[in-house]
């Protein structure tokens, strides 16, 4: 039952992968990778991590899409000369090239986790992936890096504000 | 039930596919969301592991690479902003100053 | 052949009952919108000293409807510049997104019918909240794809005004919601309404009142923060394009927006379909929804009201007020929350 749902949703995403990658205009990239991260919340839903799939939704396609949306607008960069594809065609070797370091990343990845051979896992508690377990995870053993994480989206959030602020003196 | 293999092999597809677009890619900010591609292909697997084991450390790090995400477009564009203002492109081959 | 029907439906009963509970609840939002735009114009009317839509049918309460008539028999213009499919996806994205949200908001207490217990909300998920949080959040896009593929200077500017609004406001209406989890201590709209049985969060939790309902008119871009679609500057913004339904769509995406903004506010601030006082008056199964849908009524009622007493604030303003009036408001009184909490 979860394969049936999986194996579509899966499919789905690697096509909306390809689909950032391939597209001219970057707002068709933005709104693939959108999709993509929808379907990898379903993903995460099968694997019944349902706060992540929120999380996934909430943070990933609601905010830091969103940013993309707004940077590519700011820069109104759909009409830009230099956003169409430029895969590098002047140059077929280094394409070619590419294509064959990826591909062959693919095959290894895919070589190591079939011939792994894991076996079946442990069963699943019925309370894995709510918000109580990763919460009270999060505020025991991983506090630090929780506190770790608060100064570095502070910083961060300085830092953009720092570099994208305009000179107005 | 999905065995643990076919998460690590849709992962690791999408992020052979988010590496293709880093290398292949000269618009910055696909390359940013190629970088993205990657940042979820990893989450999966370790939700994957993560439900495998029936523990919760592999959430908080996916937890965690969202924060790092969150922290690294935020700054990343706030740098394409300001590239675009010193040249009006974001094609990456444009920028070679500081090569020789 | 009826034992395996039967059989077919005792194995799908919680599908099925979940599909006809969605069915219903679409219907009804897309019906109410007409009555929703009826009662605006009329209480408009009202509040401008005039009469208001009073010719199609008694009250008028037929020109909602011979409006959207109206629209259905339009040309639908695309022009030439726009990107096409993203200028199709805009208005579904909008309605859907609306309509999905509405999914995880229980609006009465759980009946038995047929030895079943159903509970009047399509999904009781554990992580409600959050999950009208990220729904809502997609709305979003659907004005910002309706700003990028109108290939038109004015909507794109309000395609940007609204992202950064909504971006801003988010955060308030977040935080807001943060004290009422602090508060009931769950994160499911169902126990969130359960916990106040007997005093209603209002109560407890007036600053975050306010300051959700204010951030949920700016969410909803309804005046006075209407600046994405502010028809003196920007030529009604993000949708000057779009015609015939494709714009009846955007307009049936905002007052979805703006029932299940105050459905949200029922739930989480209101006391859901508790009726405090007024218990005695409420008759058993169909109460809880009136009682419900009475106070989404009135706050319906105080969103038309505040759009025809303020005037729109400008968009510097706007800004200002959202991250440094109404942020800092939001995280003292989460401060304040988690301070009563831990005592």
């Amino acid at each position: 039952m979860e394969l049936f749902f999986f194996i579509p949703i899966a499919l789905l995403s690697v096509l909306l992968a390809f689909g950032v990658v391939f597209n001219k205009s970057p707002i068709g990239s933005a709104v693939s990778l959108i999709g993509m991260m929808l379907c990898l919340a379903g993903v995460f839903v099968i694997q019944s991590a349902h706060f992540l799939a929120i999380l996934q939704v909430l943070i990933y396609a609601g905010a830091i899409m969103v940013l993309f949306m707004f940077v590519i607008m700011l820069l109104n960069l759909k009409t830009a000369e230099d956003t169409v594809w430029k895969a590098r065609e002047h140059n077929t070797l280094l394409s070619v090239l590419t294509g064959f370091l990826v591909l062959g990343l693919v095959y290894k990845l895919v070589e190591i986790a079939t011939d792994a051979n894991f076996g079946p896992g442990m069963p699943v508690a019925e309370n894995f992936g709510t918000t109580e377990m990763v919460g009270a995870k999060l505020f025991t053993d991983y506090v630090l890096p929780f506190e770790v994480a608060s100064i570095l989206l502070l910083v961060a959030m300085i830092g953009a504000l720092v570099l994208a602020k305009t000179k107005t003196d | 039930m999905v065995e643990l293999e076919y998460y690590l092999i849709l992962s690791g597809i999408l992020f052979s596919i988010g590496v293709l677009g880093v290398l292949v890619r000269r618009n910055a900010i696909v390359v940013f969301m190629c970088v993205e591609i990657m940042l979820n292909a990893v989450n999966i697997s370790l939700i994957a592991f993560d439900r495998y084991n029936n523990q919760h450390d592999g959430q908080i790090f996916s937890f965690m690479v969202m924060c790092v995400a969150a922290a690294e477009v935020s700054v990343g564009l706030a740098i394409v902003i300001s590239m675009y203002r010193n040249k009006p492109t974001i094609n990456l081959d444009e920028f070679n100053l500081m090569k020789w | 052949m009826i034992d395996t029907v039967t059989q077919f439906l005792s194995d799908n009963l919680v599908l099925i009952v979940g599909a006809v509970k969605a069915a219903i609840i679409a219907v009804a939002l897309l019906s109410s919108v007409p009555l929703l735009v009826w009662l605006e114009r009329r209480l408009m009317g009202r509040f401008q000293v005039r009469l208001g839509p009073n010719r199609v049918g008694p009250f008028g309460l037929a020109q909602p409807f011979a409006d959207a008539v109206k629209l259905l028999f339009k040309e639908s213009i695309v022009q030439g510049s726009a990107d096409k499919f993203l200028f199709f996806l805009a208005p579904a994205v909008v309605v859907f997104t609306a309509i999905v949200t509405f999914s995880a908001i229980p609006f009465g207490a759980s009946f038995t019918l047929f030895g079943q217990e159903i509970g009047p909300h399509v999904a009781n998920i554990n992580v409600g909240l959050l999950f009208v949080f990220a729904i809502s959040s997609m709305g979003i896009y659907g004005i910002v794809l309706a700003g990028l593929a109108s290939n038109n200077k004015y909507s794109l500017m309000g395609g940007l005004r609204s992202s950064a609004q909504m971006i801003s406001y988010e955060l308030t209406l977040g935080l807001a919601a943060l004290g009422v989890i602090i508060v009931s201590g769950s994160l499911n709209l169902v126990e969130i309404v359960e916990d106040q049985a007997v005093v209603p969060n209002i109560i407890l939790q007036p600053l975050a009142f306010i300051l959700f309902f204010t951030a949920g008119v700016a969410e909803t871009n309804r005046a006075p923060f209407d600046l994405p679609e502010a028809e003196q500057e920007l030529v009604a913004g993000f949708h000057t394009e779009y015609t015939g339904m494709k714009f009846a769509m955007f307009f049936m995406g905002e007052y979805i927006n703006m029932i299940t903004m105050s459905a949200m506010v029922t739930v989480l601030f209101l006391g859901g379909w508790n009726a405090y006082f007024f218990e005695f008056l409420v008759p058993p199964v169909i109460g809880p929804i009136i009682v419900f849908a009475a106070k989404v009524f009135l706050l319906l009622c105080v969103f038309i009201w505040l759009r025809s007493t303020f005037p729109r604030i400008r968009y510097d303003r706007l800004m200002t007020f959202g991250w440094k009036v109404m942020l800092p408001l939001a995280v003292l009184n989460l401060m304040v929350a988690g301070f009563f909490k831990v005592l």
